[in-house]
């Protein structure tokens, strides 16, 4: 395997003690110090997060509302300028190819926000579903982005970063200045908490992390707490819950799928074969990414997908891909390794506590 | 590294004083796995053999087996890690103990704490 790649900030990360790893290509910290310390902190006070590795693409030019529109699931033409909005990009069989954020900036000006293992098939795919001279670039690498999340993450903000962002409401965006760079202030997460994605370019990325964690109130987090943290409000992660697959209505965005536009997978995007379900497992025990689940009368139905010990709520959950039919039952069984754990469905997100919605007072 | 301990090869420890030994994982085992959520133990009664499988332990990450480094009967199981697994973290050499035994048989093939220290120095 090719060497991970870095990102701006992991020199940083490495010489403050992160262990790292190679995900989606790029050296990232999976924790700085523990997953659960990183975890609570993250719920109850303010983090930050390294997710420079994400991908970032700029479409520019007369028609790209239109030919963006027939790409991806977002309808763009309710999209007004300093909104964003989650959606899909999918194949002609209405399986997911990726998901991902589009940033209105203006008119016929968009930002795509994607994950970072599917950068380049994501470009390519979308490109080809653009009309020619439309001006689609993928400045990922330049860009850089840090993820300020926690109940406290509106009061970090306020203080370490100049502009006033107290009526910034969810899934909108602001521009500022940082130290002479323009930086963009999106109040979206991955955290089901308050809080800011923060994109920059990425020569300025070493100067505002440090800001932020030179705050007493702000840890840095990995992406271990950032894996536990999703998946207790039931976010799916792609290559997981999300693959080619599957539709946004298995996934469980059925309701997402509001655009006028005749997006490609249109047709199929609806297709329910298979549901994803949250499991709940009572006691401390998890099941594992691949473990088979069973109806009651042991009968296989589906496949955990995602499943982690929950810190804040103290028992284990579990996302699941379960055949459309079984989905409807409420008690399930995961087959685990080394033993059978009873499991409850659950409407999600699992942990209902998150500030993500949280009005802030300047 | 604990002076008074005989080290297992899978990261197991033992404290024997006569027939009785207490059991644990190596402070190296536990900041390998990272926080643990989960540990499953023997039942007091039981019989473990030196070598085989005597239980698991998950942490957020990873799951792996606990091997018992001795053969006898539990007499006593930690119960306080059902509730408070991050114990085993906390203080792996002490709170952390996972269970007691009564030997059945002479323990063999133990490392000493100085082979213990270099096998977990080349292990990572």
């Amino acid at each position: 395997m090719e060497n991970p790649i870095p990102t701006p900030l992991t020199d940083w990360n490495r010489s403050h003690g992160a262990k790292m790893v190679p995900f989606a290509g790029y050296d990232m910290p999976v924790q700085y110090t523990s997953i659960l310390a990183e975890h609570e902190h993250s719920r109850t006070k303010a983090a930050v997060f390294d997710i420079c590795h994400m991908g970032e693409f700029l479409l520019t030019g007369p028609g790209a509302a239109e030919g963006l529109g027939k790409a991806v699931t977002h309808d763009l033409a309710t999209l007004a300028p300093g909104k964003c909005r989650y959606g899909f990009l999918l194949n002609a069989a209405g399986g997911v190819i990726d998901d991902l954020i589009i940033y209105c900036l203006g008119v016929d000006e968009y930002m795509l926000v994607v994950n970072a293992s599917r950068i380049q098939v994501d470009f390519e795919a979308i490109k080809s579903r653009l009309p020619a001279g439309a001006a689609f670039k993928d400045v990922s690498v330049q860009t850089a982005k840090i993820d300020l999340q926690g109940p406290l993450a509106f009061e970090v903000l306020k203080d370490r970063v100049p502009g006033d962002f107290s009526g910034l409401k969810y899934f909108n965006f602001a521009w500022t200045e940082f130290q002479g760079a323009r930086l963009m202030v999106s109040r979206t997460g991955y955290t089901g908490e308050l809080g800011y994605e923060l994109f920059l370019p990425a020569e300025q990325a070493v100067a505002l992390w440090e800001a932020l964690v030179a705050d007493p109130r702000v840890m840095p987090v990995g992406l271990g707490a950032r894996d536990t943290i999703r998946l207790e409000m039931g976010y799916p992660l792609y290559g997981q819950d999300l693959d080619e697959e599957h539709t946004p209505a298995e996934a469980g965005y059925g309701w997402l799928l509001t655009s006028p536009a005749e997006y490609v997978g249109k047709g199929k995007a609806a297709a329910l074969r298979q549901k994803l379900i949250a499991l709940e497992i009572p006691g401390r025990r998890s099941a594992r990414h691949g473990d088979v689940v069973l109806d009651r009368n042991g009968e296989t139905v589906g496949v955990v997908t995602s499943a982690s010990f929950a810190p804040s709520l103290g028992h284990a959950v579990a996302l699941a891909y379960v055949d459309a039919a079984a989905a409807e039952a409420n008690n399930f069984v995961v087959k685990a390794a080394r033993t059978e754990l009873p499991a409850v469905k659950r409407a999600l997100p699992f942990y209902k506590n998150g500030t993500a919605r949280k009005a802030v007072t300047g | 590294m604990q002076q008074d301990l005989l080290y297992s090869k899978t990261h197991e420890w033992a404290r024997i004083e006569n027939e009785i030994a207490v059991v644990g994982i190596t402070d190296f085992a536990q900041e390998q796995l990272g926080d643990i959520t989960f540990v499953e133990l023997p039942a007091v009664g039981d019989t473990v053999e030196a070598g085989r499988e005597m239980g698991s332990v998950e942490s957020v990450k990873a799951a792996s087996e606990l091997y018992s480094p001795v053969s006898g009967e539990v007499i006593e199981v930690n119960d306080e890690l059902e509730a408070a697994p991050e114990k085993v973290n906390a203080d792996p050499f002490g709170e952390g103990w996972l269970i007691r035994v009564r030997l059945t048989e002479e323990p063999v093939g133990l490392l000493s704490p100085e082979a213990y220290e270099e096998l977990a120095k080349s292990d990572h």
